[in-house]
């Protein structure tokens, strides 16, 4: 059974790449928590500084796309973030986002639905998001099963050593 | 069931009698290509799982070709990771620094042929689709998954049939026809769609050509962007010594999402202007464009047949005095037949300077890194902003016929006039 997911809206644009998330200068440091300063520095100079753990990211389409470098999706679990609503995800990055026990969610959204700093409470079980700001219920494609098991787990590894009994 | 070349192949590697499209399935791995990733995220994750061994360190495919030789502290100490992990897992293939870049020398050495199932840590591992196989990029945690288990979750993926016919002009290359498709569908276009390349178009492109448009579907959002077998194919893999192994065809009623058909004759030399890949022009909407720097190379187009063209339209002549030229043949194979072919002679006495195989300049990593405002031709595959360099700097992706052109005369140029 997932939990529900409570946190705020933080809005990025179309084609967000796995370059503008890792930039390529970033890519060759040892250190997790040093490459994370660096998330979206040429899209948004301040975003690791300006995001609150807990933020909910609402972007347009083809989010991720570009390399399979996961950091592009680590450095937001580390910045703390919950959940990534896109209009649509690249291939990889959807993978990799499910991997680490992160929800995507597909939404062809406007601004009616969701505006910079709205709380939202989603519902991966039942396919529901909930604007506590605009009153409003969003429905959403549920995840196929497949997926959804690998989020209960709190992504693949942990899948992975429950099967092998590690 | 009629099955299209992607279905076909993932059913083999499944132990199900019958698959559909969206359809979640297990699958078996032939071969896993793993590079610096491995001294990324990969090293630490799967030592935390203390499993102490790989699935079948003789699937494995370990290259170093992103950052090599190391150009800095960090690189290094990630290649020292990268090392010790594969001597302590005993991967049998592993190839070290001085081969080249992981999709040439991967089926340069024999490892890519039809009918496999392979993943790469990289995103253009859609490149060996070229050789009748289905094959596609993966982040660090799958590929510690593969490690564990030899084995990998899929979505059964809905098809595009692109049929192709004609052949292309002078001065038109492959580059300019996937240039012309990501632009005509966008990026988004293909999202988790296999691509299927049929017709007599198709046949009609060298194995080369067919490899920088496989390589290039990832831009288009594609999962897998796999070829008919052909003579063409076959007597490549002839070449290679290789002989075990089975065409796999699409059924004549195969269901598909969509077909497409291009004409090859049609297609004409294009760029993708500044910072998206689909931005399409054709090479007439900007000619005249100053460029301050042009880059020959990358696993998109550093292959013999790039080198081959651009040391026609370069040879006996200098580059312009504003440019610098870059020229990275995409492995040592092709470096050495670029010398014995008398290439490299060309490159250098044009002006170039020639680099060790390598990614470097293609992800900003190193010999040729941008600066502010730049701009630069690129036979490479991403203008990403901050791709090769600054974030102030813009990149023109296109053929290495253009690069070469364009490196002459200073400014964006049409191959069309010096061929």
């Amino acid at each position: 059974m997932l939990k529900k997911i409570e946190g705020f809206v933080y809005i990025l644009g179309n084609d967000i790449n796995t370059d503008d998330i890792v930039p390529s200068h970033t890519l060759t440091m040892r250190d997790p928590l040093e490459m994370a300063k660096f998330t979206l520095e040429f899209v948004d100079p301040n975003f690791a500084k300006n995001i609150d753990k807990g933020n909910i990211i609402v972007a347009g389409e083809n989010f991720g796309t570009g390399s399979s470098r996961e950091e592009a999706v680590n450095v937001f679990k580390i910045l703390g973030i919950k959940t990534i609503i896109a209009k649509s995800f690249a291939r990889i990055y959807f993978r990799n986002l499910i991997n680490l026990g992160i929800p995507g969610i597909a939404i062809n959204w406007n601004e009616t639905l969701f505006s910079k700093g709205d709380g939202l409470e989603i519902d991966l079980q039942n396919g529901n998001i909930y604007n506590k700001n605009k009153g409003i219920n969003i429905t959403f494609e549920k995840l196929p099963d497949f997926l959804t098991s690998i989020l209960e787990e709190g992504g693949i590894i942990n899948q992975l050593r429950k099967k092998l009994k590690l | 069931m009629s099955y299209t070349i992607a279905e076909k192949i993932l059913i083999q590697h499944s132990n199900l009698s019958k698959i559909a499209p969206e359809q979640f399935i297990d699958c078996d791995i032939d071969l896993i290509m793993v590079h610096e990733q491995l001294g990324g995220r990969i090293h630490e994750e799967y030592e935390k799982l203390g499993i102490n061994r790989v699935w079948d360190p003789n699937k494995i495919f370990f290259i170093l070709d992103h950052w090599v030789p190391a150009p800095t502290i960090s690189a290094a100490q990630m290649h020292q990771d990268c090392r010790k992990f594969a001597k302590k897992y005993k991967f049998v293939h592993n190839m070290g620094m001085d081969k080249g870049i992981c999709h040439q020398v991967l089926p340069e050495m024999g490892f890519a042929k039809p009918g496999m199932l392979i993943v790469g840590s990289d995103s253009h591992t859609t490149t060996y689709g070229a050789f009748n196989c289905l094959s596609t990029g993966i982040g660090a945690t799958d590929v510690s998954i593969v490690f564990a288990t030899g084995k990998l979750w899929f979505k059964v993926p809905e098809s595009f049939k692109i049929k192709l016919s004609g052949k292309f002009n002078k001065g038109v290359m492959s580059k300019d026809f996937i240039l012309t498709l990501i632009g005509n569908i966008s990026t988004k276009g293909a999202i988790y769609k296999s691509l299927e390349f049929h017709g007599e178009g198709a046949e009609s492109i060298s194995v080369d050509g067919r490899m920088t448009i496989s390589n290039m579907t990832v831009e288009a959002g594609a999962k897998f962007g796999v070829f008919l077998p052909d003579n063409k194919l076959k007597n490549w893999l002839k070449d290679k010594n290789i002989n075990s192994y089975k065409f796999v065809y699409p059924d004549p009623d195969a269901t598909y999402e969509k077909t497409m058909e291009y004409n090859l004759s049609d297609i004409t030399p294009v760029v993708a202007k500044p910072s998206n890949p689909e931005n399409l022009a054709k090479i007439e909407e900007v000619l005249g464009t100053e460029i301050d720097q042009a880059f020959l190379g990358s696993c998109t187009n550093g292959r013999i047949e790039d080198m081959r063209i651009a040391a026609k339209i370069l040879k006996g002549k200098k580059i312009h005095s504003n440019v610098r030229l870059i020229v990275i043949p995409a492995s040592k194979e092709i470096y050495k037949l670029s010398l014995k072919e008398g290439l490299i002679e060309i490159f250098i006495k044009a002006g170039a300077v020639v680099g060790n195989p390598t990614c470097g300049p293609c992800i900003g990593g190193h010999l040729g890194v941008l600066g502010p405002e730049e701009v630069c031709i690129s036979s490479t595959n991403r203008n990403f902003v901050g791709r090769l360099g600054d974030p102030s700097s813009k990149v023109y992706l296109a053929s290495s016929a253009t690069v070469a052109a364009s490196a002459l005369e200073g400014k964006l140029a049409d191959p069309r006039e010096v061929l």
